[in-house]
């Protein structure tokens, strides 16, 4: 039925709109004056049509099925309206079911087909209510507006503030988004700290999570300790790092400095490709090209290096984060102004002293935002390390070794059948809130930094 | 104007200097890519004077400024052509190394530049590249010395360690003709030194220049024809891309002799 209602409203919007377009064209003729364009009134009439009509609809999507579901448990016999709200929930999905013609549990029960029947009844008689109140409701708001035309009327600062009002609205739903991320897993992990002390994750030392299936079963208490997982992170990123800054930057210098137009025309979409790469396919990389490499060389040199070691997945994730620096150092460098380097040059220095003693310290605030930014990047970085690294929580620094990362602990604790109200399942959440802090924590102090750059020249 | 008439066009006046001669330039042409934006220029810089540039925007005068410290060679498109001496070398024959050449023709620009450092890293700058000191104490007393020609040093010696762009702008500019009298050089090139500037400030530039001639050779790009009136011994003036007409600055602005000069010194073009 909406589809239609929508098709209607629309084809009601568009005719207002011209209606509304070719009155105000009248009345600029009548009096020789109209103080906006025609079209303004166009939109100004067909706004007050539309925005009525769909907030009746909103409304109705929001609050309608719950307003029926509670009229619903009302005609149900008393025995049923007293069951646990768990059980009430299956008989009224099954209720549910058999209105749309499924065919559910208990469809033997006159009661339960008699409710299906009533649900069906309330249903059409809301949408009938909802169907003709908006289109009545936006054709008595639409005349109230196209009275107030006139030829003095200012419809064009209407659709002014009616623009802001959108912008805002869209900027809204993008923080009301990621409120609703952070609350959802904010709550998940409260619920995790119901069980386990918030200072056993924070500090301790072993990560285990396995729970008791039955009474009595040995060895699975389950430790909640994060810290093998956060040792683990922060080392493949700093392995990641130590690749990535100094390429990148060194790349960057070259591109934003020494390379004239036609190396820079090939290099730079070369460098976008890299970062246009999937991260499964980095992944692929490390299991079975770089892993196997390291592992040789390790041998080599008389070294056991394990196949899923840190070394390996902190390179290839290096190479993901190399072209993220490298734009981002290419961007702030080219931004130091060319009235620097002028004046360098104009005292006689050289071009790699220009850069060293002028434009790096020049631009280092905004070089290390960029770096703080891959960082985050690496923290968060999941499909590398769940191919390549490491599962068993190992709290270790030596790169050889594998280790394990928060990420891929919440991939393994989440992925196949589990139930969600064991801590273990709970910990996923309780690592992905930390996670979340901590890279927030990052990004807030790189964006700082860039900031505090830009004012400077700008 | 139509460039016919510039068809074996010959520089009015007098291009020579009375004073000794610290650079000479010979039949300069400076093109960008197929465009030609200077045409066959002569002329020469004496020392102890000033040498003021005007004309119309877009006349070449800056590229003109920017052909005696190389500076134009940071531009790929841009060749330049004929012969320009420093003294007895031509630089651009390779005679002279771009970085010694710009240590004797120092360069002060149209906006203030100091480097995002200290008032007192921003005048070490050039002497440190160039080794010109070899003492901890020597660099401060050439800073010192620097800012006092600068006439800087009494408003800054207390802050000398603060960051050089938080002085005013017409502070900024005085710290960057300081760094640029710290490296010693025989000729100091501004490109509009004062435009940036409000009139306090550039009075307080002009005042310095005066005396800042005495020990160097200045070529100064004005648009400013009272500054070029108040500030220089000799002007040049340019006209797309052609240096029109030289001669004693109060030649040039009470009697001059070609037809493009009269019409922009009486602001009838430009």
């Amino acid at each position: 039925m909406f589809s239609y209602l929508f098709v209607i409203l629309m084809v009601f919007a568009i005719f207002i709109y011209f209606y509304a377009k070719k009155y105000s064209i009248t009345i600029r003729n009548q009096s020789g004056y109209l103080h906006s364009l025609p079209q303004y009134y166009g939109f100004y009439a067909s706004l007050w049509f539309l925005i009525p009509s769909l907030i009746i609809i909103s409304l109705y999507l929001i609050f309608a099925e719950s307003f029926i579901t509670s009229t619903l448990i009302n005609t149900l016999p008393n025995d049923i309206k007293t069951l646990s709200s768990a059980e009430l929930n299956l008989v009224l999905n099954d209720i549910k079911n058999l209105a749309v013609g499924n065919i559910a549990n208990s469809s033997s029960f006159t009661e339960i087909t008699e409710a299906a029947n009533f649900y069906n009844k309330q249903n059409q008689l809301i949408d009938k209510v909802v169907f003709y109140s908006s289109l009545i409701i936006g054709l008595l708001t639409f005349t109230y507006a196209f009275k107030t035309i006139s030829s003095s009327y200012r419809a064009r600062n209407f659709i002014e503030s009616a623009i802001h009002v959108l912008l805002f609205g869209s900027a809204l739903i993008a923080i009301f988004v990621t409120a609703g991320i952070l609350l959802s897993v904010l709550f998940e992990a409260l619920r995790f700290f119901e069980v386990i002390s918030f200072s056993d994750f924070l500090f301790g030392l072993s990560w285990s999570p396995q729970m008791a299936i039955r009474e009595g079963q040995i060895g699975s208490s389950g430790l909640f300790g994060a810290v093998p997982l956060f040792a683990g992170t922060i080392l493949i990123s700093l392995i990641a790092l130590l690749l990535a800054v100094p390429i990148g930057l060194l790349t960057a210098i070259y591109l934003s400095e020494y390379a004239d137009i036609k190396v820079r025309a090939i290099i730079k979409p070369i460098l976008e490709i890299l970062s246009g790469i999937p991260t499964v396919v980095y992944g692929f990389f490390a299991v079975v090209t770089v892993a196997p490499f390291i592992r040789n060389i390790g041998s080599m040199l008389g070294l056991d290096i394990a196949s899923e070691s840190a070394l390996g997945v902190g390179l290839v994730m290096g190479i993901m984060i190399i072209p993220l620096i490298s734009s981002l150092s290419d961007d702030v460098i080219s931004s130091v102004p060319q009235s620097m380097r002028e004046g360098s040059y104009g005292l006689g220095a050289t071009k790699s002293e220009t850069i060293k003693k002028v434009i790096l310290p020049a631009a280092l605030p905004g070089i290390i935002g960029g770096i703080l930014l891959a960082a985050s990047r690496a923290i968060g970085e999941t499909m590398i390390v769940v191919m390549a690294a490491g599962l068993s929580a190992k709290l270790s620094f030596n790169p050889i070794e594998a280790v394990t990362t928060v990420t891929v602990q919440i991939v393994t604790l989440l992925t196949g059948d589990q139930e969600f109200d064991s801590p273990k399942t709970l910990a996923a959440f309780a690592l992905g809130l930390t996670l979340f802090v901590f890279t927030l924590f990052l990004n807030f102090i790189a964006l700082k930094i860039v900031r505090k750059y830009r004012e400077q020249y700008e | 104007m139509s460039n016919n008439e510039f068809n074996n066009f010959k520089t009015v006046g007098n291009t020579k200097t009375s004073n000794e001669v610290v650079m000479s330039v010979e039949n300069c042409n400076v093109f960008y890519g197929d465009n030609q934006a200077l045409n066959n220029i002569n002329i020469d810089v004496g020392r102890s004077e000033v040498l003021a540039l005007i004309g119309p925007s877009g006349c070449g005068k800056s590229t003109f400024l920017r052909c005696l410290n190389r500076l134009n060679d940071t531009i790929d498109s841009c060749k330049v052509t004929g012969k320009i001496h420093l003294e007895e070398e031509d630089i651009y024959s390779g005679e002279i190394d771009v970085v010694m050449l710009r240590a004797r023709v120092g360069m002060v620009f149209q906006k203030p530049n100091p480097f995002p450092k200290s008032i007192y890293e921003n005048v070490a700058y050039g002497p440190k590249i160039h080794g010109i000191t070899t003492s901890k104490q020597e660099l401060d007393e050439l800073v010192e010395v620097s800012l006092e020609k600068a006439g800087l040093l009494d408003e800054v010696k207390d802050r000398i360690h603060t960051p050089g762009t938080s002085l005013s702008g017409g502070q900024q500019q005085r710290l960057c003709i300081a760094r640029a009298i710290a490296i010693k050089p025989d000729v100091i090139l501004m490109d509009e030194p004062c435009s940036a500037l409000d009139p306090i400030a550039t009075e307080k530039i002009e005042d310095l220049i005066n005396e800042l001639k005495e020990n160097y050779a200045i070529v100064m790009v004005t648009h400013s024809m009272s500054q070029a009136a108040r500030v220089s011994q000799r002007a040049a003036y340019f006209h797309l891309g052609h240096l029109v007409e030289v001669g004693d600055t109060k030649k040039i602005f009470n009697n001059p002799e070609h037809e493009l000069t009269k019409n922009y010194i009486s602001g009838r073009t430009g």
